[in-house]
């Protein structure tokens, strides 16, 4: 506990000292509220009682969209990874595909998915799982073939069949490597939710962002960004956990070390 | 009775190398035979084909009596490291192999259990591999072979990779549970005394390509005991075989 203590208050000093500066130079600099609104002014603005309600209702729907997009983003991920890494030869077959799909810039595809998929829900929650799969898809296929040589020699040895070696070897051995790609995933989820609110649809902080922008309401295109960046590290946080609690195997050392790529 | 094991006349060449040519060696039932030779003489490349993991191209191997080349799943192993995969548990990386080999569920578990309090490791049937040292891990990947069903034991140089005062351990703890439960037994090794204080039979590979250059009858009796080393005639045939593996005149009068 007061290892923990110790690690955290660090950024959260840094976080604390960043709005105290702010908040000095907005009154310190006279700087008008519409072009830069201090800390408490933002806050001050959000718990407006005609500002919160609308805010919550568009967080509400942010959060189920990304959460929705995310995980049928990873789900079609980690399947296409399986389905290319069972079928001999698929992988090299695949690969310029995989990379090919990523460098389109997913800005051009919102338009064509609103002409495929119309104004709703859909082609906002397909954007978001086009965003999340990849990353998925390559960390799961690096984990499902770099495992130990040792330990493919000994199950072969013993006659282990192709489905045992995936289930037991290839599979496990993939889940920290999926746990990484899954924190990019939900990273990237979370800033694509919010740009496709901002290119169509009544809800989500995205669409609040853009109208709030749209009447100068600076210090509530603060309020949506403030969230969406809780609700990113939110999303990250929860990822590192399920890590931990999933893969407990790993030597202590071995796994903080991990932390440490991650963050 | 057929042998656990029979390698006859087996060739086989990678490309246009030649690995063996031409080994014939036997495993009696129960039998513990040592497979000793200079290092690439091509005993991995014997374990890979008695494994079915490559096919030979001529000759023949049986185990127990059947026509066994390509078949894989025949023989129980243990190999040089200990492979315990490390997402499962002591006790479930034993289960996991008996399963492979055909051993239902709930026997898996009743064996793993029983052996790992038998040799000591009851508090660990639980750990992850990680949490045993070196000697710890390699009991476990011995019992984990022994409890396999297939008649014929294939060791591959499986103390090859600890320090030497727990190799000496392992070996003793090795030959004292061997002894108490009798299985055919073939072991690759390095070390010619290591092949002597356990082996029935020490079978004495060539240099690459590989053929046996003798067999050597171990007469000690059984139980035996760590002091076997310190007889004459074990000495005395300590040094035939190191004759046997020196390589030729031009390296050097020590063989290093």
């Amino acid at each position: 506990m007061g290892n923990k203590w110790m690690r955290g208050w660090p950024p959260l000093a840094v976080i604390a000292l960043f709005a105290a500066v702010w908040e000095a130079a907005a009154h310190l600099f006279g700087i008008q509220p519409y072009i830069l609104p201090s800390p408490s002014a933002i806050v001050r603005e959000a718990m407006q009682p005609n500002v919160w309600p609308r805010l919550e209702m568009h967080t509400i729907a942010t959060v189920r969209r990304t959460l929705t997009g995310l995980a049928l983003g990873v789900l079609a991920g980690m399947l296409l990874a399986a389905a290319i890494h069972l079928t001999p030869g698929a992988r090299r077959a695949a690969a310029p595909m995989l990379v090919l799909s990523q460098s389109v810039p997913y800005i051009v595809l919102v338009p064509l998915l609103l002409i495929w998929l119309g104004f709703g829900e859909e082609p906002k929650i397909v954007l978001i799982m086009l965003v999340c799969f990849f990353p998925v898809t390559v960390a799961m296929l690096t984990g499902l073939r770099e495992t130990d040589p040792a330990l493919r020699g000994y199950l072969a040895m013993i006659g282990a069949d192709r489905w045992t070696v995936f289930t037991h070897l290839e599979l496990p051995n993939a889940v920290p490597y999926l746990f990484s790609g899954f924190r990019v995933a939900a990273a990237y989820s979370v800033t694509t939710t919010v740009a496709a609110e901002w290119f169509g649809g009544g809800s989500g902080l995205g669409y609040y962002i853009k109208l709030s922008y749209s009447g100068f309401e600076t210090a509530r295109v603060f309020a949506g960004t403030i969230i969406i960046i809780a609700f990113s590290m939110l999303m990250f946080g929860l990822a590192a956990l399920a890590e931990r609690l999933v893969v407990r195997w790993k030597p202590k050392a071995e796994r903080r070390s991990g932390d440490g790529a991650g963050a | 009775m057929a042998p656990a094991l029979e390698v006859r006349d087996v060739v086989k060449r990678y490309g246009d190398v030649p690995v063996l040519a031409g080994v014939s060696l036997t495993v009696g039932d129960g039998e513990f035979v040592s497979l000793v030779g200079p290092s690439g003489s091509g005993k991995s490349t014997l374990f890979r084909v008695i494994g079915g993991l490559e096919p030979a191209e001529r000759g023949e191997i049986r185990i127990d009596g059947r026509h066994a080349d390509g078949k894989r799943g025949l023989i129980a192993y243990m190999p040089q490291q200990a492979s315990l995969l490390p997402w499962r548990t002591v006790a479930g990386n034993i289960e996991l192999a008996l399963g492979i080999a055909g051993v239902p569920r709930a026997e898996a578990r009743r064996l793993a259990r029983e052996w790992l309090g038998r040799v000591g490791l009851q508090d660990y049937a639980d750990a992850w591999p990680h949490m045993l040292s070196g000697g710890m891990q390699q009991r476990v990947s011995f019992i984990r072979a022994l409890l396999s069903p297939q008649k014929l034991m294939c060791l591959d140089e499986p103390f090859g990779a600890l320090d030497a005062l727990t190799r000496q351990h392992m070996q003793e703890w090795l030959l004292s549970i061997w002894e108490a439960n009798r299985r055919a037994v073939l072991l690759v090794t390095h070390s010619i005394e290591e092949a002597l204080l356990l082996s029935d039979r020490v079978v004495v590979l060539s240099a690459r390509p590989a053929t046996v250059l003798r067999e050597f009858k171990v007469p000690f009796g059984r139980p035996r005991g760590g002091k076997l080393w310190k007889t004459p005639e074990f000495a005395e045939l300590r040094d035939a075989i190191h004759e046997l593996l020196k390589p030729a005149a031009a390296i050097g009068p020590d063989g290093v």
